[in-house]
């Protein structure tokens, strides 16, 4: 049924391998650094996403501001509840409008998103900004062939004919790096696997060269190999076709891979933003801090976790104040029941203008020098 | 080994002196599937594991690590019973359990226990924790029926619950919370060994952080083997002291935690171990090398011949088609099953600066 099947029937040589092995290289990737004055191709401004519900409202955004030039990779990282797939969805429309109330502004491409109407945000999305979902298996339809799925979308927004649809559709799965495309295509989902669906989801998002592209935890479902394979696949698509990518996760290693910018998020709010190599080598926020903290990594000296300690709060009952401070453990270095009190705005908290936290700690830069850093695994 | 006397350790269950406590000897589980079609003709076999032996002795944490269909979960299963393998031995203290009848398995039952990765699907949502915990501890007789209730909160308390929360039902808990009943339903038995399937991958980085240092503590406290199986190289390497790697049914290398994770032999190894994202890059640690594989796990219906992991490897030669490379010791301890097992020429983990 799949190709990697094939070859086990007889013993062959080793030059079978030819095209499906390569020799291990170095990869190296630079985050870009940001030019003054790029433009923002996605602008979300004071977004506010809020479910009136029985317990009464969850305010799962709350006051969300960031933007994303062309050609450039913002990951949203957080824990479940922080808000960050919610948000994600807001951009492309995809709530319910009967069952959420959204405020601010979410501009792609110089066009407001919050306040379209259904009409205009079919002809939005898929053309100008599309979304890679997490679970490529209940993300497909089973009943139709890969083939049909892309070619639909291709055909709402071109007008074209079956058979000049299904030709890109074969060029866009080989394109993701499916071997044998022009057979691929008229296969069902469960002909596929894990790795490929993911592949075919990645072909599904950018058959109308969207400008924005949304990767809501595309890999997570995934093994570490394929894992792999699809963020460089996403990498190149992303030089190729010079597309601004949100990618949405919870494991700061592929941060660090991919991104060129992070937003960290804490229960409906961003808690730090800036450049990646800035957050991840020295962040400036008791939870960012705390998030390093607790993964194990493969390299260096194991030792101990600290983990935060406690639960992230329910969005029913929000803390008053600063959101993190009954988990945080440096919230008694702040005099006067700051934390407890005045919520912290987002803003830099150093000499360095390029990032933004929300914290009222002093010196932040210096407690993470002196403090967290020695703890780091 | 010498002695084959039979001793009683505790009641139930027979102590053959000298072995290991538990002791996988080339085990298989083939499953039965149906061939395509209507017309379909013969039946095929998933060999989902085929042919692993491992030992396990008292105290120590076996990480077992691999992608998904290589053999890892249904090998949890087959150490804890819950399949029957189709050949091989399973030893627990020296005597084969691998075709006792249900009856026969009672008392290891209560001695190997499980945990299993998602804590929404393996509680019963219609009984309270008391009642989870003490069905644990009713089945194995562990405590009066009086004393229950006081083992149950004692439970919920070495695993960092209010034990006045007994009567409470599991969706009144969180994801990490209901893990912790799972570990406290686990624990009821006094279990010798703990097979834990991918205990911490289904929560949230902080909350992972905080389910392993329990699962640390209790190994250390109650000195519990654990046969720690995940995904998450990284979750591993920080939890067990040796590591077997797995690939399409069979163990590809198996080595103390250090040796497998500074000098990998086995080309899969490598290619996992470089493949998975390092956050130590942006802390001005030079870029590792990668070893990116192409393709997808061949079909554990229909096996590549030889090695199995040679469709995929770039330093496959003729012989790989042919010949079947065994697991054998190529560094102390080290056992690595490839013709042509080497250190790595270059870093594939991030090394530290300094």
């Amino acid at each position: 049924m799949t190709d990697a099947t094939t070859p086990s029937a007889l013993p062959q040589g080793g030059n079978m391998t030819d095209q499906t092995v390569r020799a291990p290289q170095t990869v190296s990737r630079t985050p870009k650094a940001r030019n003054e004055g790029e433009e923002a191709y996605l602008e979300v401004t004071d977004l506010h996403v809020q479910f009136p519900t029985a317990d009464g409202k969850v305010q799962a955004v709350q006051g969300l501001s960031y933007s994303l030039p062309l050609r450039r990779t913002l990951a949203i990282v957080g824990e479940s509840g922080s808000g960050k797939s919610v948000s994600s969805m807001a951009v492309l429309g995809l709530h319910d409008r009967k069952n959420t109330w959204i405020s601010g502004s979410i501009k792609v491409g110089g066009r407001e998103v919050v306040g379209m109407t259904e009409k205009e945000l079919m002809s939005f999305r898929g053309a100008e900004a599309a979304m890679i979902f997490q679970d490529p298996q209940s993300s497909l339809h089973p009943y139709f062939t890969i083939g049909s799925q892309i070619t639909e979308s291709y055909r709402a927004h071109n007008n074209v004919s079956k058979r000049v649809a299904k030709k890109r559709a074969i060029e866009m799965l080989g394109r993701v790096g499916i071997p044998n495309p022009a057979r691929r295509v008229d296969q069902y989902p469960h002909e596929f696997s894990g790795g490929m669906r993911q592949r075919a989801m990645i072909a599904m998002a950018l058959v109308n060269d969207p400008k924005l592209l949304i990767a809501d935890e595309p890999t997570t479902a995934l093994d570490v190999t394929v894992q792999a394979q699809i963020l460089d696949l996403i990498a190149d698509l992303q030089r190729d076709f010079g597309s601004a990518v949100v990618f949405i996760t919870h494991d700061l290693g592929v941060v660090a891979e991919i991104a060129d910018d992070i937003l960290v998020m804490y229960a409906g709010n961003a808690v730090e933003h800036g450049p990646v190599d800035k957050i991840l080598g020295t962040p400036l926020h008791p939870y960012t801090w705390g998030l390093l903290e607790s993964i194990p990594a493969v390299s260096g000296t194991p030792g101990p976790l600290h983990p935060i300690p406690g639960s992230p709060p329910s969005l029913l009952a929000m803390p008053s104040g600063c959101a993190f401070h009954p988990r945080c453990e440096f919230r008694e270095r702040v005099g006067g029941d700051l934390c407890r009190t005045l919520k912290p705005e987002l803003i830099s908290r150093t000499a360095d203008q390029g990032r933004t936290s929300r914290c009222h700690l002093k010196e932040p830069d210096k407690v993470f020098e002196t403090e967290v850093l020695p703890r780091l695994p | 080994m010498t002695a084959a006397a039979t001793t009683r350790a505790k009641p139930g269950v027979p102590v053959k002196e000298g072995s290991p406590l538990l002791e996988l000897d080339d085990v298989k589980m083939h499953f039965r599937t149906k061939g395509d079609g209507l017309l379909a003709r013969g039946t095929k076999w998933v060999q989902a594991v085929d042919g692993v032996s491992l030992t396990v002795q008292a105290g120590e944490t076996l990480g077992l690590v691999g992608e998904s269909g290589c053999g890892k979960s249904t090998t949890a299963r087959l150490i804890t019973r819950l399949l029957e393998p189709t050949a091989g031995k399973i030893n627990y203290q020296g005597v084969d359990i691998a075709h006792m009848s249900e009856r026969q398995l009672r008392p290891y039952r209560r001695e190997i226990q499980l945990i299993f990765q998602d804590p929404y699907s393996s509680l019963n949502p219609r009984h309270t924790v008391g009642t989870i915990v003490g069905t644990a501890l009713r089945t194995h007789d562990m405590v009066p029926k009086s004393g229950e209730l006081k083992r149950v909160q004692e439970l919920l308390e070495v695993v960092g619950l209010n034990p006045e929360h007994y009567n409470r039902y599991p969706h009144e808990f969180s994801g990490g919370q209901r893990q912790r009943i799972g570990i406290a339903r686990a624990l009821a038995a006094r279990p010798k060994i703990i097979v834990a399937d991918e205990p911490v991958s289904a929560l949230d980085v902080s909350i992972q952080a905080q389910v392993m240092n329990l699962l640390e503590n209790l190994r250390s406290e109650l000195g519990i083997a654990f046969v720690f199986i995940a995904h998450d190289l990284g979750v591993v390497r920080h939890f067990c002291d040796r590591v077997a790697v797995m690939y399409l049914g069979r163990v590809v290398e198996e080595a103390p935690r250090d040796a497998l994770y500074e000098k990998p032999q086995h080309p899969y190894t490598q290619a996992l171990l470089s493949a998975v994202p390092d956050i130590a890059v942006v802390r001005g640690v030079p870029p590792k090398t990668r070893i990116r594989l192409v393709g997808d796990v061949p079909s554990p219906v229909d096996p590549p011949s030889g090695c199995r992991f040679r469709t995929r490897c770039w330093k496959a030669q003729d012989i790989c088609a042919t010949q079947d490379p065994p697991l054998d010791a190529k560094a102390p301890d080290q056992l690595v099953a490839c013709h042509f097992a080497e250190p790595p020429t270059e870093s594939i983990v991030a090394e530290p600066a300094s």
